[in-house]
C-alpha cells in the first residue's frame, strides 16, 4: 500500500473505488447505483468546469469568508513552554466550522443537476446548519437528519436550521446519534432520488461522497500554505498538523496540501475522540485498533463487535461521535503517513478551560481535541516546532454542555 | 443451475398457473424458537422463505424491517443461530427453498469463504447481498454458483437498460425486482400497470429466469401483480409479528393467516 505523489489523495482510488486497495468502494443498494453514477459524471465534469471552479471561488470569498486567519497563540505557547502554537481559525468561516465549504459545493451540484431538494446528515448540528443556510442561499428545499440525542444536545445549531427553513428530521432508531442520521438519510434518499439530491456530511459514505468533501475542505489547506509561506517566507522545517477526527472532513482538508511532503517536516496528528475516561465506548476507530468493516456505503476501520453489528460509540462531542471513519484516513494510517491517536471527554474539556482562559478563542468541543494533543506534546518540544491546530468550529453550539460539565457559560 | 430447487417450485406454480409466493421473516424475531415455528407454518402456504440475518444498520430497510432486525439482536441472535434456524427448517421441509438475505458488513466479518461453506452445508438456496450491486457482486457470485447457491442479483426502477443486461446475463435462476424507488414496506406508489410494464422488460430480455417483484407487496396489492413468476411480501409479515406481540396473540396463528390470506389472492 503506496500513496503517490503529485495526485489528490481524494483521487488514489482504484477503478473499484478503493484507497489501498481496500479502503472506501460503493457498498449501496441497487437503487442507489445510477443516482450515485449520475453524481460521479456530473462532479467529473464540473471540476473540470472553469466557471463552475469560478464561481466555487467567489462564494468561498464572498459567502463563506476566505480566508480564513491564521494566528500564533502566544499565550498559550509562552505558558505550555515549548514548541510554537498556532491556530487556522476555520470557525471565521460562515456559520462557525468548515461544513460550510462541503454544504455550498453540494448546494452547487444540486442546482447544476437542476434538482430542488436537497437532504443531509448532521451530528454536531453543523453539516445540518450549514446544508440549511447553503440551500436558503441558492434556493433549495431542505430537510435535515438528525438523531434524537444530538438534537436535544446541540440546540443552538438546531433553531438555526429551523430558522434557515429546513426541516429537522429526528431519528429515533438505534443510538440516536450520527450514525443512526446518516442510515435514515440514506433510506431517504433511496426513496427520493429522482428529485432530490443527498449531501453526506463528512469525507464518509460511498466514494462520491468522500470525493466531493475532500475537494471542497481542501480549500482550509490551499489557504494554509499561502499563509505559511507568507508568514514564514518559506514552509518551516518542524511542522505539525493537528486536527480532530470525526468522520474526518476538515483534518482532510486541512492537510491534504501538506501530504506530499516528507513527515519529518511535516508531521499530519489525528486526534479522535476517545469517550468518557471510565467508559469502554469510543468512537476512535483509527487510535483504538477497531478492525475493517462496512458501513454507510464505505470500507473503513470501524467499531463493531465480531459479527459485524455496528458498535455504539460516546463522546461528548457529537462532531466526533461515528462509529467508522473516511476511508482515506484509513489509507493515510495504515501508508503511516498520518499518526492517530485520541482524547478523551475529560482532555477536551480541560483543553477548552486552558486555551479559552489564555487566548481569545472558543473552538468547539471537537477541535478541543485536538488542542488537547497539542497541550500533552508541545511542552517537549524544542521552540522552533510549529504545531498548527485547525480550530474548526465555534463552540458556541457547546454551550449546555459547557455550562453542565464546567458551570459556567 | 436449471435442476435448482429454486427452478423447480417456479416452474411448479407456473403448472398451476399462479405466481411464486415469498414470503421474507427476519431470523430470530422475536426469538430464536418462535421465528422458526413461523418459518415452517408460513410455509405451509409460502413456495420460498427469505431469511434475514439482522444487522442493527439496515440501509435499506424500513421501519416495519427495522423493528424485526432490532428485536432479533437484542433477544441475542448471532449469525450461527441464523443457520441453525435455517438447518432445523430445512430438516422438516426439504422441497422448500430458503433464500438468506442481509448486509454485506456481516458476510464479510464471518469470512466469505467460510459463510458460502456453511450455507452449503445447511442447504440453504439462494442469497442476497443488499448493499452489495453489480458489478462487485461478481466474485461472490461464482463462488455461490460452484457451491451450488442461487446468488439473487436486484434491480430497480433506476436500472440503465445496458446495466440491465448485464446483469441479467450474468445472472443465475431469479432474479428480484425492486417496484419502486423506496426502502422495504413503503407504500406502493406506482401503478401496477407500470410495474408489470417493467416486469415484462426485464422478463423479455431472458425469459428463463425466473423475475420475483418486492417491495410495497400488501394483501391489498398482491392480486394486481400477480402475472409476475414471484411475489415477496416482507413488511407486512414483519409488521403482523409486532401487532401481535403488542396485543399479545398468537403470533405464529397471526402471521401464518396474513399469509395464508396473501396465497388466497394470487390463486
Amino acid at each position: 500500500m503506496k500513496l503517490r505523489k503529485k495526485i489528490p489523495l481524494i483521487d488514489q482510488h482504484d477503478k473499484h473505488g478503493f484507497w489501498g486497495g481496500k479502503f472506501g468502494g460503493s457498498f449501496i443498494p441497487e437503487t442507489l447505483k445510477k443516482p450515485v453514477e449520475d453524481l460521479t459524471i456530473e462532479f467529473q465534469k464540473l471540476r473540470k468546469d472553469k466557471r463552475f471552479i469560478k464561481k466555487r471561488d467567489f462564494y468561498f470569498k464572498n459567502y463563506i469568508g476566505s480566508p480564513t486567519s491564521f494566528i500564533k497563540l502566544e499565550n498559550l505557547t509562552n505558558h505550555l513552554g515549548g514548541a510554537q502554537i498556532w491556530a487556522k481559525v476555520v470557525s471565521e468561516a460562515n456559520g462557525g466550522a468548515h461544513k460550510i465549504y462541503n454544504a455550498t459545493v453540494h448546494a452547487l451540484i444540486c442546482k447544476a443537476m437542476g434538482k430542488k431538494y436537497i437532504v443531509g446528515d448532521t451530528g454536531a448540528g453543523y453539516a445540518g446548519k450549514m446544508l440549511s443556510m447553503a440551500a436558503k442561499k441558492f434556493g433549495l428545499k431542505c430537510k435535515i437528519f438528525m438523531g434524537a440525542k444530538d438534537i436535544k444536545r446541540q440546540k443552538p445549531n438546531c433553531d438555526a436550521m429551523r430558522k434557515n427553513g429546513a426541516e429537522i428530521i429526528p431519528v429515533f432508531s438505534g443510538s440516536q446519534t450520527l450514525v443512526d442520521a446518516v442510515s435514515e438519510c440514506m433510506r431517504y434518499w433511496v426513496s427520493n432520488c429522482d428529485n432530490t439530491h443527498m449531501c453526506v456530511g463528512s469525507t464518509v459514505g460511498p466514494n462520491i461522497f468522500v470525493k466531493i468533501c475532500g475537494w471542497s475542505t481542501a480549500q482550509i489547506s490551499r489557504e494554509l500554505k499561502e499563509q505559511l509561506k507568507s508568514k514564514f517566507k518559506n514552509i518551516p522545517n518542524k511542522i505539525k498538523l493537528i486536527n480532530c477526527v470525526g468522520g474526518g472532513s476538515s483534518a482532510y482538508g486541512f492537510w491534504s496540501e501538506f501530504i506530499d511532503y516528507d513527515k519529518k517536516q511535516i508531521e499530519l496528528i489525528g486526534v479522535e475522540a476517545g469517550g468518557p475516561k471510565k467508559s469502554s465506548l469510543h468512537a476512535a476507530p483509527l487510535s483504538r485498533g477497531a478492525k475493517l468493516g462496512i458501513l454507510h456505503g464505505a470500507a473503513a476501520y470501524c467499531c463493531q463487535d465480531n459479527e459485524g453489528q455496528i458498535k455504539e460509540t460516546e463522546s461528548i462531542s457529537a462532531g466526533l461521535d461515528y462509529p467508522s471513519v473516511s476511508p482515506i484516513h484509513c489509507f493515510l494510517k495504515d501508508t503511516k503517513r498520518a499518526r492517530y491517536t485520541y482524547a478523551t471527554d475529560e482532555d477536551a474539556l480541560n483543553a477548552y478551560q486552558l486555551v479559552t482562559k489564555l487566548e481569545d478563542l472558543n473552538p468547539s468541543l471537537e477541535p478541543c481535541h485536538a488542542f488537547a494533543e497539542t497541550i500533552k506534546i508541545a511542552p517537549k518540544l524544542s521552540k522552533d516546532t510549529i504545531i498548527i491546530v485547525n480550530s474548526c468550529g465555534d463552540a458556541k453550539k457547546d454551550q449546555d454542555i459547557l455550562k453542565q460539565r464546567l458551570g459556567k457559560k | 443451475m436449471t435442476s435448482s430447487l429454486i427452478n423447480k417450485v417456479f416452474k411448479s406454480s407456473r403448472k398451476e398457473n399462479r405466481p411464486t409466493l415469498l414470503t421474507y421473516t427476519v431470523a430470530g424475531d422475536n426469538t430464536k424458537k418462535k421465528s422458526l415455528e413461523i418459518l415452517k407454518s408460513i410455509s405451509n402456504y409460502a413456495d420460498i422463505c427469505e431469511l434475514g440475518f439482522p444487522h442493527n444498520t439496515p440501509i435499506a430497510d424500513g421501519g416495519q424491517i427495522q423493528t424485526s432486525a432490532y428485536r432479533a439482536i437484542k433477544n441475542g441472535i448471532k449469525i450461527n443461530d441464523v443457520f441453525s434456524i435455517a438447518k432445523d427448517f430445512k430438516k422438516s421441509k426439504e422441497n422448500k427453498p430458503i433464500i438468506l438475505m442481509g448486509y454485506y458488513n456481516m458476510i464479510f466479518q464471518y469470512n466469505e469463504n467460510k459463510f458460502l461453506e456453511k450455507c452449503k452445508k445447511v442447504k440453504i438456496d439462494g442469497l442476497i447481498v443488499v448493499d452489495l450491486p453489480y458489478p462487485e457482486n461478481k466474485k461472490l457470485s461464482v463462488k455461490c454458483k460452484k457451491k451450488g447457491i442461487n446468488f439473487i442479483q436486484l434491480v430497480s426502477p433506476t436500472t440503465s437498460r445496458l446495466r440491465l443486461k448485464k446483469i441479467i446475463k450474468d445472472s443465475h435462476d431469479m432474479i428480484y425486482y425492486i417496484s419502486m424507488l423506496s426502502t422495504t414496506g413503503g407504500k406502493l406508489k406506482v401503478s401496477s400497470k407500470k410495474i408489470m410494464g417493467r416486469y415484462n422488460k426485464i422478463k423479455n430480455q431472458n425469459k428463463s429466469k425466473n423475475v420475483v417483484i418486492g417491495f410495497g407487496i400488501t394483501k391489498k396489492t398482491i392480486k394486481s401483480l400477480k402475472k409476475a413468476d414471484g411475489l415477496v411480501v416482507g413488511s407486512a409479515i414483519c409488521k403482523e409479528i409486532s401487532r401481535s406481540i403488542e396485543k399479545r396473540q398468537n403470533i405464529v396463528k397471526n402471521v401464518t393467516n396474513i399469509v395464508k390470506g396473501l396465497k388466497k389472492e394470487i390463486i
